[in-house]
């Protein structure tokens, strides 16, 4: 560079190449400078190229009707709706996927994490088998295989398989049976008054044990009110619950719980593929606890289930829970692969919309918010609870 | 303590701890729950295995002449992936230039086992790289040294994903790794716009971004100038693995302790030397195992092309399935092509784990 000959001989080194700072401004202008250059050229290209193509801007078309049908959606929604509600749907059933992929891929992926640590010679090496097998094929593959063995090899609804009273699967999807009655909601109001009594409880059982010492068994009262409330309630309600099973009517099931072949092939493969991943986390949380922490616990002759509650689990769980929170994440973003099944989700709801109006850049943005949104809200929540058992340190 | 010092003769271990029978006790029955978990699997087991290997293979039809002949025979049609493998293998290349594809995928699959063998790890790999891509890119296009020209819209199947995959890292890592520095910079605004463009990319799907390259790149680009369906499917894996590379790269870099960045600005290095000679060999070699694992779901998401509709492995086998006069085998191909993927992806992350083994005993004493 010709500019390190110009020093100058007082410390007026304010314009001088030398000093950092100055490099820095430059450095970070010329950057922003940069990339201003290439957004504006990109966005004049945009507009130019929509103006010719005669495509309106704007959001303004979430208030029109939308036109097309939704398979499924948790909310009534008809074509002619509005592309609003429409995209709406797909968030919800984005929303659905996720929450059930989540929760059923948490349990089975402990379970297979703690199988592949077990002695047990045979448990462990088909939990290792399955992790390793279901962690390398695409999820992609992996859902066209379900879906193709729902909609292809499972038999017609005429002649279901009925592995359980009252559940069918055929290639029209799972069915199972329903609840009814007024009963359902008293039995949620018992649900609820439980949890709240569950955490009032354990408050008050923490603090008499650290003022007696005495240990209230807090987990066989949590299992009681959790029985007992909702029962409650059902008796309350004058016990009208009824259980609504599907019966063959015509070409299809009526009645029930009917979960579409895109559904199950979606959550099936989600669940597969991600219960591998968390299986892996689970087991290398578990792995990092040093043994001298168990031998510990032993000497001082804890009970096998409160070693694992107070001793264990706690630390396990400050390396588990981060990675955790990404497999989370992950399952959320790959329910996005909805699309190639045909479950309408937010990705396969936008896709048509855009294909209809042409407004790829609302759309695109829209897909966008909503998963930015979902990520940022796990996160959050994660970090909060990551914050809440990370290690005290003094 | 006595100090009794007279030689014991040391007993044989437990019979019960002996031999296969010791070890039976130990692995599978060694408590009431053990035992019924042993059982539980094993039933499981005796009831899906035999069936399987009867479908896989003892019931399978392997030359059938046509469908019908191949539904009689009750297990897995393997004849329609011997009619249909190179439909699968290399899509609608033209059938005589096949060697061509294949090739290609020889040479891709040769450097990737090149870049995995340690005594290559010198500079001179860059070279072969980039001689590497450049024959893939004459073997698929043609067009020179007497071979006709192919237009990569009838490119597909194994070579195509392999070529999304490899040239994805290839271009990914560099972009990646300066993402990474720019995130750990002190310039505020170069630091803002990594954080922005890193945070932005990983909290989207991939399929967004495919999207995003398929309708939007079309209109960015200046009235008149297109580019093609393939590249821009590369550009949207090439915009989403850098971002995942920069975040492990962070890690790395934060993994190197403050005096080594210390001891570099003491001897007056600039910010590029201290970084190349110091600083990012130690961060990269902390990090090649996760990369390794970067690079194997990258494989795995270049099947996600087929929702724009591009040719790779799994469009070519959604293909073949949808022959009218195969129908029904979806299954056989499905599993054929899982069995590549599977292949590919398990010797990667075999060769990630011994490649961790390897690298620990820098940290172990």
């Amino acid at each position: 560079m010709t500019n390190k000959t110009s020093v100058p001989q007082a410390p007026k080194r304010r314009l001088s190449w030398n000093d950092p700072g100055f490099r820095a401004l430059i450095y970070q202008v010329l950057i922003l400078g940069i990339v201003g250059l290439g957004v504006w050229y990109l966005v004049s290209n945009t507009l130019h190229n929509l103006a010719i193509r005669n495509i309106s801007t704007g959001f303004d078309f979430l208030h029109r009707e939308a036109g097309f049908a939704i398979g499924e959606s948790v909310i009534d929604y008809t074509p002619a709706d509005t592309y609003g509600r429409a995209i709406w749907v797909g968030i919800l059933n984005t929303l659905r996927v996720s929450v059930v992929g989540i929760i059923a891929a948490t349990l089975f992926g402990t379970m297979l994490g703690i199988a592949r640590l077990s002695k047990n010679w045979l448990v462990s090496r088909v939990a290792s088998a399955y992790v390793e097998v279901m962690r390398n094929i695409p999820l992609l593959l992996q859902l066209f295989f379900w879906y193709a063995i729902i909609t292809e090899v499972m038999p017609g609804p005429r002649s279901a398989l009925n592995p359980i009273p009252g559940v069918f699967i055929s290639n029209r999807g799972l069915k199972m049976p329903a609840l009814q009655g007024d009963a359902l909601d008293w039995m949620v109001a018992g649900l609820g008054l439980a949890i709240v009594a569950i955490i009032v409880l354990g408050h008050w059982a923490k603090k008499r044990q650290e003022a007696t010492g005495i240990i209230f068994p807090l987990v066989r009262a949590a299992l009681g009110l959790l029985v007992v409330l909702p029962v409650a309630g059902w008796l309350i309600s004058g016990a009208s619950l009824s259980l609504e099973m599907p019966v063959m009517k015509g070409f299809n099931f009526s009645g029930g719980i009917s979960l579409s072949p895109e559904f199950v092939a979606l959550l099936t493969g989600l669940i597969i593929y991600t219960s591998a991943f968390v299986a892996e986390v689970v087991r290398s949380g578990i792995q990092s606890v040093n043994r001298g922490q168990w031998e510990a616990a032993e000497a001082i002759g804890l009970p096998r289930r409160r070693l694992l509650r107070l001793v264990i689990l706690p630390q396990a769980l400050r390396v588990i829970v981060p990675p955790m929170t990404s497999q989370y994440l992950n399952l959320t973003k790959n329910s996005s692969l909805a699309v190639a099944v045909g479950y309408p989700d937010i990705v396969s709801v936008v896709n048509t919309t855009l294909n209809q109006t042409g407004q790829a850049i609302e759309g695109i943005l829209i897909i966008m918010a909503a998963y930015l949104t979902v990520s940022l809200s796990i996160s959050i929540f994660m970090n909060w609870y990551n914050k809440r058992i990370a290690l005290v340190e003094r | 303590m006595s100090t009794n010092t007279a030689t014991v003769q040391s007993l044989p271990p437990p019979r019960a701890h002996q031999g296969v029978l010791g070890w039976l006790r130990a692995s599978l029955f060694s408590s009431p729950l053990n035992t019924l978990l042993t059982v539980l699997v094993a039933w499981l087991l005796l009831m899906a295995v035999p069936a399987l290997i009867d479908w896989l293979f003892i019931s399978a039809n392997f030359n059938a002449q046509n469908a019908q002949e191949c539904r009689q025979s009750g297990g897995a049609c393997w004849a329609f992936i011997a009619e249909k493998h190179r439909l699968i293998l290399f899509g609608v290349y033209p059938y005589d230039e096949q060697w061509r594809p294949l090739l290609a995928s020889i040479i891709l699959i040769a450097v990737i086992v090149c870049s995995c063998i340690r005594w290559f790890w010198k500079p001179f790999l860059g070279v072969i790289w980039i001689v590497a891509l450049v024959v893939v890119g004459i073997l698929m296009w043609g067009g020179v040294f007497g071979l006709s020209h192919v237009e990569n819209s009838r490119w597909g199947g194994l070579p195509l994903t392999l070529i999304l995959a490899t040239f994805g890292i290839a271009v990914a890592f560099p972009f990646g790794l300066l993402l990474a520095l720019g995130r750990r910079s002190h310039m505020p605004a170069v630091k803002a716009l990594c954080v922005v463009y890193i945070e932005l990319i990983r909290g989207v799907p991939l399929i967004s971004l495919l999207f995003m390259s398929s309708v939007m790149l079309p209109l960015f680009l200046p009235e008149g100038f297109s580019i093609d369906k393939l590249l821009r499917a590369q550009i949207a894996i090439i915009l989403f693995a850098a971002a995942y590379v920069a975040e492990t790269v962070r890690g790395g870099l934060q993994a190197i302790p403050k005096g080594q960045y210390e001891g570099a600005d003491s001897i007056g290095l600039s910010y590029w030397q201290q970084m190349r000679k110091i600083i990012l060999p130690q961060a990269l070699k902390v990090v090649i195992p996760p990369l390794v694992g970067i690079f194997i779901s990258l494989f795995k998401d270049t099947s996600l092309v087929v929702i724009i509709g591009i040719f790779d492995l799994t469009q070519a086998a959604k293909t073949a399935v949808a022959d009218a006069a195969w129908r029904g085998f979806s299954t056989e191909a499905y599993l054929f092509i899982a069995f590549i993927y599977f292949i590919f992806c398990y010797s990667i992350s075999r060769y990630s784990q011994s490649l961790e083994k390897h690298l620990q005993t820098g940290y172990q004493r």
